[in-house]
Order: structure tokens, then C-alpha cells, then sequence
């Protein structure tokens, strides 16, 4: 018989690759162009009700919508960059910050607008459903799936950076921009390509988060937050920080709510701080 | 561009730090709610509350350059120890107005330490993160603030002894009025000082600044510590004047509310949170009728808008205007 | 007497070393030229000998007194200057503004925020008697960001200036001003007290002949050779490195 902190850590890695998914976009284009976009959460958002209009309104079978999902927050991403991003990445920090909270204020008001203030619920297929039994542990079908995505998409985004062409370029200007230009690297295009990717998996995470979680139009704050933390601590431009950093997180706050309810979100910021006072740019971080 | 040979230099300088008439009519302007609004004077000492706030936050991100999004916490201290303290030691108005401030800018001086040490994302998180541990504290400190239900049992004495805190908010006005203008003019003394100087040498070029031998970190924490405790007094008057404290007033969402309103107006210029607060404010009541949402709905398309085509507020658009007005 | 001195100085990015085992010794007074190609590391060196940037290992000596764990600000209160190859400059103050800090800050006067920057006559005047010096004054109430080129670079000199160092480092002072101005620039260099130490980077070869009396020729991070012009010109050695084959001196 396992005893029950097993369930918990469980429980908490699951969600710790959940937010992994969410935030490992966010901190390899931060780490890239020091770009701030605080918008990050409205394109997880934007995946999620993607997913929810496809299985309520078009009958589509959830799988079968995740990509969907990504292709959807990525072409979004790729239109704003365009049109308003690409102004500012030289601009200072504030500058960055308020455009990109001003896109995540509308993409809240726009989604209450459309789809109402309520969470939406989705029915995920039925293979998904229900737990696995493992001396007397239950463990979710749905949560093992999430860390089967998550584990997909670390080995993706390894390999891609790795031992792709792109990837090296992508490696290269996050470690020196200057030298990186200076050898001849587009990095304004590179950073265009990684933002649609980081925003994709946005998305992506925002499609996974539903069935967790749950979906109304303030993920695109709430979650923000958890985001912004896990990229902190883990440090920017760090595939291997965000995935330390979110497993950290995860199973802090879920073995929080279990074994001191009390403390609350306390905790986390309180990690969060610490963390950034003893090591600035986090755990794995480079400046 | 030559310049005449009565000006000396130190003239100049004192020249900068004039009073111009606009500013004159400005604060006579704030009389009017009296004969005007006199339905509106509670929402007029809101907005004062929020005006003074907004210039805290002036001094340190428009003159110092540091980006906050947690300055709410300090706001949320000095409501809930002006409310405290009218609880537990006494109403009267002034003490717990002085008590609110010192209070908010201790713990704005314990904080500056850390502050002052980063930059960047990392700071904004960091101003972030001890807003929500505060926001959380008080929170859970049910037994001190009341927790959600807000606090309760604030009791405040008559100013003087004779002018009542009355509902139409006429003795509410003057006092946050009084406050607030206080306030001005000690921040415009400190931005005319060889100390605010410097702050703009910290936003202008903080590569610059050790190169010339300052100390910044040491003139961050100062700033920071003064920043705090204004805003500590600021959230002070709203709890003394509706004599209620809820966990708003030191959450994030006051944190990003108080930063819309500088950038709107136009950080660095003392006036741009005094006319940002204004206009959103009203804004706010007008509109306060429609749901929610769409009201953040504007606000993002107004931050859009700012950071595109006006990026100095408000203010800073019509300097521009101004400028070309005179340069056929 | 030596004025600045470094001693085994090395810095290394990763594994890319910038700066190998650098020792130097400038006397008080002297007029140094720091030469060298492109990424020899000389703004490096510059950025070492300030503080910007930390060692690896080595020494840097002001006079007698070790600042090689002392912080950047304090090194200038120290009377170590330098001025940046990239303007670095207070784009939203004046010239008069921008000196005045500098002057106030040295004197302790930054920290007071409760008298008018007006009143400190003695630092306003002192501002406005350096940017005559460096024939500035005509435009000392023009915002930074609106000053031609080479009037920017002579501030740069100037807040240098207003710090009262004992040594000044001068990184690329001339740097892409027109011919037109770089005339003033010259003559400020020229200029400078006798008891100033000058050690400047120049890529311009007639500026360095003019004004050098020593030249330290640095190459992939470490000092290549020095000496005084005639011998540096001669070197087939620095030729081969730098000089291409024109003749100079």
C-alpha cells in the first residue's frame, strides 16, 4: 500500500507539467528578447475556448482539438506581433508591460462577451476518464495523459533546440543577441518563430488545462501569476529552469492545499521572492 | 541657440522651479466641486485619494524609473492602521493620519533593501510577489483586518472636534483635499531638489549614474521609503473619510488600477497622476453602470492606445502639441 | 609616482578568454594610447579597470590603494573617470543639468531633498564653468537628445570631468564625429591638466601620434608590445597586426 503523499506528489507533478506546458513559451522568448508580455495567459486562454467551441459547437473529439488549439493561439500570436509587438522590443520594460496587460484586459472582456462569466465544462473522451489503480493509490487517467504531453513536448523542444538548425539560432541569441546579430542571425525573425511556437504551446496548455483547472475568462490573470512565477524562479531563456521550477510549484501548491490549507498562496510567493533574492535571474538562469 | 546674458545660470535653474499659472488655476480649480458638484463631493474626495496616490507612485516610477506592481500594498497598510488605530487608541483624524504614514513607509524602507538591489522583470516581479504576500497576509489575518469581510468598528472623531465626516462628504472633500495638496507640495519641493536631480538621472541613464559616482541604490531606497509612506497616508484618508477598509484597497488589482492612472496622465510630470486619477475615476463612475467587464475592455484598448501613440500620458501628448504650437 | 596600475588582469566569457594577464603601470601625468584591432578588448579593459565588470583574477591599483573589490561609484569618488565609446548620456537633461548631478552627487549635495536645486550656487557655477571650458556653455540649456553629435561627445568628457579624477580613461573620444567638430575635441584633450593621467583608446592613428606619448598595443586580450610612438610605428610586428602598410610618425 503506498501511503497517501504519493496521491499528493502525484497530484502535484501532474499539475506542475501542466504548468510547465503554459509557461515554457513565456520564458524562452523572454530569455530571447527580453520581451515582457504579460498576454502570455490570454493565448492559453484563447486555446482553451478553441477547444470548448470545437467539441460543443462542431462535435470534434478532443484529440483531436489540441491542435488545433496550438495553431489557433500561435496564428493569433503571429497577427499581434505583427501589428503591435514588433514596435516595442526595443521599449522599456513599462512600455511592454501595460501594452501587453491592455491585450490581456480585452481578451478577458472579449471572452466574458462571447462565452458569459461561467467555467466551461468539456467532456473529455472516455479513455480519459476515471483512475488507474496502483497499489491501492488511484491515479487519474487524465493527469497521466497531461504528463505524457508534457514529457512529448520537453523531448520536442530538446531535440528542436538541439540538433536543429533553428534551434542553435535560438540558443545562440538568447546566450548574446548582440553576437548573435552580429553573426549574421535574424534574431527579430528567429524571435517571431519561437513566439508563435511558445504561444502554440500556450495554447495547448490552456486546451489541457480545462478538464483540471477549469476555464472562465479570468485564467487569463489567475494563471498569469503561477506563470510569471514559474519563469522567475526558473530562470529566463531555461527549458530545464521552467521544468524545475514547475514541478516545484506544483507540488508546493497542491501538497499546500493538502497539508496546510491555511497557508494558502502564501507559500509560493514567499518561495518566489526568495528565490529571486538569492538568484536574480533563477535557478538556471544566465544574467 | 544662444541664450542672453541676463540669465545666469542659477536663474535658469530657478526659473524651472516656478509655479506656472496653469498650475495656479489648476488647484483653484478643485475648489469648484463645492459650487458645482456638490452631489459628487464623495466620489471628489475619492478622487483626491486616488490622485495622491497616484503621485506616490509618480516618485518612483516617473522619476526614478522603478516599475511597481505592488505599490497597492503599501495604500492597503496605511488604510488598515488608520483604521486600527482609530479602533484601538483614539479617533482623532491627524495621529492616525501620521501614525498610517510612518507605519507604511517602515515597512516601504525594510522592502527598498531588496528593491533597490534588481532591475527589470525581476523587479517587477519582486514588487509583484511582496504585493501578494501582503495582500495574502492581511487576508489571513482575520482577527487584525477583518479578512473579507473587511474591517470593522472604525470610529473617527470629528476634525477640530467640530467638522463631522457627513454624507454629502463636504468635511470628507476638505480634508482629503487638504491632504493631498499638502502632499504636492512637498513632493514638488523634493523633484526640485539636487535629490530629485538625481532621480531623473537614474530613469534618464542608469549606466550613467555610478560612472558619475552616485549612489543609486541608495537614493532608490530613499525615493522608495518617501513613495511608501505618501501612499500609506493616502489610503489612510480613505479609510478615515468612509470609515471602511476592505481588501481592495491592497490588492493587485489596486496595484495596476493606481498605474493605469499615471500612465494615462503621464508619468514624470507631478500632474500626470493628479489628471490620469481624474479622468479614470470619473470615467469609472459614469460607466460604472454597464457591466464589469467591458469596462476593462476599454482600459485595455486605452493602454493600448497610450503606449502606440502617446506614450507620455496624456500631459505628454499635449507637451508635444504645445511645443509645435510655438514653433510655427 | 604611479597613477593606475593593473596586474595580472584576466577576464574570460565562458570559455572565450577577453582579457589575458594584463600588467600596466601608468606614471602620474602621463598621455597613454590603448590601440588594437576590433574585439582585442579594450572597451574590456577599460570596463575591468572601472568596475562594470569583475575580474577573474588580478589586480588594479589606484596609487597605493588596491580598488579591486571596490565598487564602481566608489572608485569614482576615488578619482578614477572614464568616458564611453557609446554616448551614455542623460538624454532628457540639459548639459547644465546633467554636470550639476555630477558635481552634486560628488560633493555629497544629491542626497538633500528638501532645498531647491537652485540654491546650491557653488555646484551650478562650477557645472557651467566646465561646459565653458569644453565650449559648451552656449548650449548648456539644450536637452541632450537634440545636441549634434560631437557636442555630445564633448559632454561625455565633461561629466567625466566633474567627477575631479586623478586618472581619466577616454574610450574612443572622437568616435564617428565629423571632421567640423572633432577639431574641439582634440583641443580639450590638449587641453587637460598636467596633472590629469590620460589613458585613452583611439583607432584614429594621427590622433594617437599627436597626442601619445606611449602607446600600449593590445590583441586578442593581451598587450602585444608598447612604447613610444617612433618605436610602435617601426614595429614590423604591430604593422603586420594593425597598422596594414602605410607609413606613419
Amino acid at each position: 500500500m503506498l501511503p497517501p503523499v504519493f496521491g499528493v506528489l502525484f497530484d502535484g507533478l501532474a499539475y506542475g507539467m501542466l504548468l510547465f506546458v503554459l509557461s515554457v513559451g513565456l520564458s524562452v522568448t523572454l530569455g530571447l528578447m527580453n520581451f515582457v508580455n504579460l498576454a502570455h495567459c490570454a493565448f492559453a486562454m484563447l486555446g482553451g475556448y478553441v477547444t470548448v467551441t470545437l467539441m460543443h459547437d462542431f462535435n470534434w473529439p478532443f484529440l483531436a482539438t489540441l491542435p488545433a488549439a496550438f495553431v489557433a493561439a500561435a496564428a493569433a500570436s503571429v497577427v499581434l506581433e505583427r501589428i503591435l509587438y514588433r514596435h516595442l522590443y526595443r521599449s522599456s520594460d513599462l512600455d511592454q508591460v501595460l501594452l501587453t496587460i491592455g491585450i490581456a484586459f480585452i481578451s478577458v472582456a472579449v471572452a466574458a462577451y462571447i462565452f458569459g462569466t461561467l467555467q466551461q465544462p468539456i467532456e473529455t473522451p472516455a479513455f480519459l476518464r476515471g483512475a488507474v489503480g496502483v497499489m491501492g493509490l488511484a491515479f487519474g487517467k487524465y493527469r497521466l495523459f497531461l504528463i505524457a504531453v508534457a514529457l512529448i513536448v520537453t523531448f520536442a523542444l530538446v531535440a528542436a533546440l538541439d540538433y536543429t538548425r533553428f534551434g542553435a539560432q535560438v540558443r545562440a541569441a538568447v546566450d548574446n543577441q548582440r553576437m548573435a546579430r552580429g553573426l549574421g542571425i535574424d534574431v527579430d525573425r528567429t524571435f517571431a518563430v519561437t513566439f508563435a511556437l511558445g504561444s502554440g504551446l500556450a495554447g495547448l496548455g490552456g486546451a489541457l488545462a480545462i478538464d483540471i483547472v477549469g476555464l472562465d475568462p479570468n485564467f487569463a490573470f489567475t494563471y498569469l501569476v503561477y506563470v510569471l512565477i514559474i519563469v522567475s524562479v526558473g530562470g529566463l531563456g531555461s527549458i530545464a529552469g521552467s521544468f524545475a521550477a514547475a514541478c516545484l510549484i506544483g507540488v508546493s501548491d497542491i501538497a499546500g492545499k493538502y497539508y496546510a490549507p491555511e497557508l494558502g498562496a502564501f507559500m509560493i510567493y514567499l518561495v518566489m521572492v526568495l528565490v529571486l533574492m538569492w538568484r536574480p535571474a533563477g535557478l538556471f538562469g544566465k544574467r | 541657440m544662444s541664450i542672453s546674458a541676463s540669465v545666469t545660470p542659477q536663474q535658469y535653474l530657478q526659473r524651472q522651479g516656478r509655479w506656472h499659472p496653469l498650475e495656479i488655476v489648476f488647484w483653484l480649480a478643485t475648489l469648484t466641486p463645492y459650487v458645482l458638484f456638490p452631489d459628487y463631493l464623495s466620489l471628489a474626495s475619492q478622487i483626491a485619494v486616488a490622485a495622491l496616490f497616484a503621485l506616490s507612485l509618480d516618485l518612483i516610477l516617473g522619476y526614478a524609473g522603478v516599475v511597481s506592481l505592488g505599490h497597492a500594498a503599501f495604500f492597503g497598510i496605511g488604510a488598515y492602521t488608520a483604521g486600527i488605530f482609530s479602533k484601538f487608541v483614539w479617533g482623532d483624524v491627524f495621529s492616525g493620519l501620521i501614525v498610517a504614514g510612518l507605519l507604511a513607509a517602515l515597512v516601504g524602507w525594510a522592502s527598498s533593501f531588496i528593491v533597490a538591489r534588481f532591475r527589470h522583470l525581476t523587479l517587477i516581479m519582486i514588487t509583484l510577489g511582496l504585493g501578494l504576500l501582503l495582500a495574502e497576509a492581511a487576508n489571513r489575518a482575520h482577527w487584525l483586518t477583518g479578512g473579507s469581510d473587511g474591517l470593522q468598528g472604525i470610529a473617527i472623531w470629528p476634525i477640530f472636534g467640530v467638522f463631522n465626516f457627513d454624507l454629502y462628504g463636504k468635511t470628507a472633500y476638505a480634508y482629503s483635499l487638504a491632504v493631498l495638496f499638502v502632499m504636492f507640495l512637498a513632493a514638488r519641493r523634493l523633484v526640485n531638489s539636487p535629490f530629485g536631480l538625481a532621480l531623473r538621472g537614474i530613469r534618464e541613464n542608469f549606466t550613467r549614474m555610478p560612472a558619475i559616482g552616485a549612489e543609486s541604490r541608495a537614493h532608490i531606497r530613499t525615493v522608495y521609503t518617501i513613495a511608501a509612506g505618501m501612499a500609506g497616508i493616502a489610503g489612510a484618508v480613505i479609510a478615515q473619510t468612509t470609515q471602511t477598509v476592505a481588501l481592495e484597497s491592497i490588492g493587485f488589482q489596486r496595484s495596476a488600477d493606481v498605474l493605469v492612472m499615471l500612465v494615462l496622465g503621464g508619468a514624470g510630470r507631478l500632474y500626470g497622476g493628479l489628471i490620469g486619477s481624474i479622468i479614470f475615476m470619473v470615467a469609472r463612475d459614469q460607466l460604472s453602470g454597464v457591466a464589469p467587464q467591458y469596462w476593462y475592455f476599454w482600459i485595455g484598448v486605452l493602454l493600448i492606445t497610450v503606449v502606440m501613440i502617446l506614450p507620455n500620458g496624456i500631459l505628454g501628448g499635449l507637451s508635444v502639441l504645445w511645443s509645435r504650437w510655438r514653433k510655427p | 609616482m604611479t597613477a593606475l596600475s593593473m596586474r595580472g588582469l584576466s577576464k574570460s566569457f565562458g570559455s572565450l578568454p577577453v582579457s589575458r594577464d594584463i600588467t600596466l603601470d601608468l606614471p602620474a601625468g602621463a598621455r597613454y594610447a590603448l590601440i588594437g584591432p576590433n574585439g582585442a578588448g579594450k572597451t574590456t579593459l577599460i570596463n575591468l579597470v572601472t568596475g562594470m565588470l569583475t575580474p577573474d583574477a588580478g589586480q588594479i591599483l589606484l596609487g597605493e590603494e588596491d580598488i579591486t573589490a571596490v565598487e564602481p561609484q566608489a572608485r569614482v569618488k576615488r578619482g578614477l573617470a572614464r568616458t564611453f565609446q557609446i554616448n551614455t548620456l542623460f538624454a532628457g537633461l540639459n548639459p547644465l543639468e546633467a554636470v550639476t548631478l555630477a558635481v552634486a552627487e560628488r560633493e555629497g549635495i544629491s542626497r538633500n531633498f528638501w532645498r531647491p536645486l537652485a540654491a546650491n550656487g557653488a555646484a551650478i557655477d562650477e557645472a557651467y564653468e566646465i561646459l565653458r571650458k569644453l565650449k559648451l556653455a552656449d548650449s548648456c540649456y539644450q536637452v541632450t537628445r537634440e545636441l549634434p553629435y560631437g557636442r555630445q561627445r564633448l559632454l561625455e568628457i565633461a561629466l567625466a570631468l566633474a567627477t575631479k579624477p586623478k586618472v581619466l580613461l577616454l574610450d574612443e573620444p572622437a568616435a564617428g564625429v565629423p571632421p567640423e567638430e572633432s577639431g574641439d575635441i582634440f583641443e580639450v584633450v590638449a587641453g587637460l591638466s598636467d596633472q590629469l593621467t590620460l589613458l585613452f583608446i583611439e583607432h584614429d592613428m594621427h590622433v594617437v601620434f599627436r597626442f601619445a606619448t606611449h602607446i600600449i598595443v593590445l590583441v586578442g586580450g593581451a598587450v602585444f608590445t608598447q612604447g613610444s610612438p617612433k618605436e610602435i610605428a617601426a614595429d614590423p610586428g604591430v604593422r603586420e597586426v594593425y597598422l596594414g602598410t602605410r607609413k606613419h610618425g
